[in-house]
């Protein structure tokens, strides 16, 4: 009846296809973005509040590891954003052939590297 | 006539659409928010301040925000749903998600609209 098929459960033997990692990674920058939130407002806030605390946060933002996070945290936003704009264009059967699919999977990765490496010269 | 019986909570679609007009509405202002950064002359305090004074950016910008707890509040949820599978753990997590949110809510309104009040008495 059932055949012992192979079942690979194991995250670290699957392959996933290009589209498949584009969607996991939108799920997992979306988890990400909606941790930083509080943070994001904490240091909003601070540059808002008066010209003393608006220098702290001039001066915390140009440490070398805190701009590594915020082109980090660039590249999670530039993702979601552009697997999002993917997405809507599915949503409106564009580019459902696996083909296109595949290829706009890695025109998604591309441009969301591509702006994410433009953020950190801008910043650097 | 076979009589179809439709069951789930019924938030499905509604949701579906919710997440993509959100979506579309946050595309929008990150595009109009970069433009505007980009036409500042100067981020300076002074600048800066003064751009979160702008009605149009308080009203923009909060609209945007709603959009972010709202799309995030669908995306968590779902991501919960997903992975977390005892109902009393995930009840909690919707809790503590809901409760953050709504927080995140009262805490941006602060932020722009306590401006004044934080920089002092005006003479």
């Amino acid at each position: 009846m059932s055949k012992a098929r192979p079942r690979y459960l194991d995250l670290f033997r699957i392959r996933l296809p290009v589209p498949a990692f584009v969607s996991i990674l939108h799920r997992v920058t979306g988890a990400v973005l909606f941790l930083l939130i509080p943070v994001l407002l904490y240091l909003w806030q601070m540059s808002l509040q008066s010209p003393e605390t608006f220098a702290d946060f001039k001066a915390f933002m140009s440490r070398p590891l805190i701009k590594v996070l915020a082109i980090g945290l660039a590249w999670a936003y530039l993702h979601h954003f552009c697997a999002g704009i993917r997405h809507l264009a599915l949503d409106l059967h564009y580019g459902t052939t696996l083909e296109t699919a595949r290829a706009t999977s890695w025109v998604v990765l591309g441009t969301s590297g591509f702006l994410t490496l433009v953020f950190g010269a801008l910043l650097w | 006539m076979v009589k179809r019986e439709v069951v789930g909570a019924h938030y499905g679609l509604r949701d579906w659409l919710a997440q993509r007009v959100t979506a579309v509405v946050m595309g929008i202002y990150t595009l109009m928010l970069l433009a505007v950064l980009a036409s500042l002359p100067k981020l300076d305090y002074w600048h800066w301040i003064s751009l979160w004074e702008v009605p149009v950016v308080r009203y923009a910008t909060l609209l945007f925000l709603l959009c972010v707890y709202f799309h995030a509040w669908i995306g968590i949820r779902n991501i919960f749903m997903d992975y977390i599978k005892d109902s009393g753990l995930r009840l909690v997590l919707y809790v503590i998600t809901i409760g953050a949110l709504v927080c995140y809510t009262a805490w941006s309104v602060q932020i722009m609209w306590g401006l004044d009040a934080a920089a002092g008495p005006k003479f």
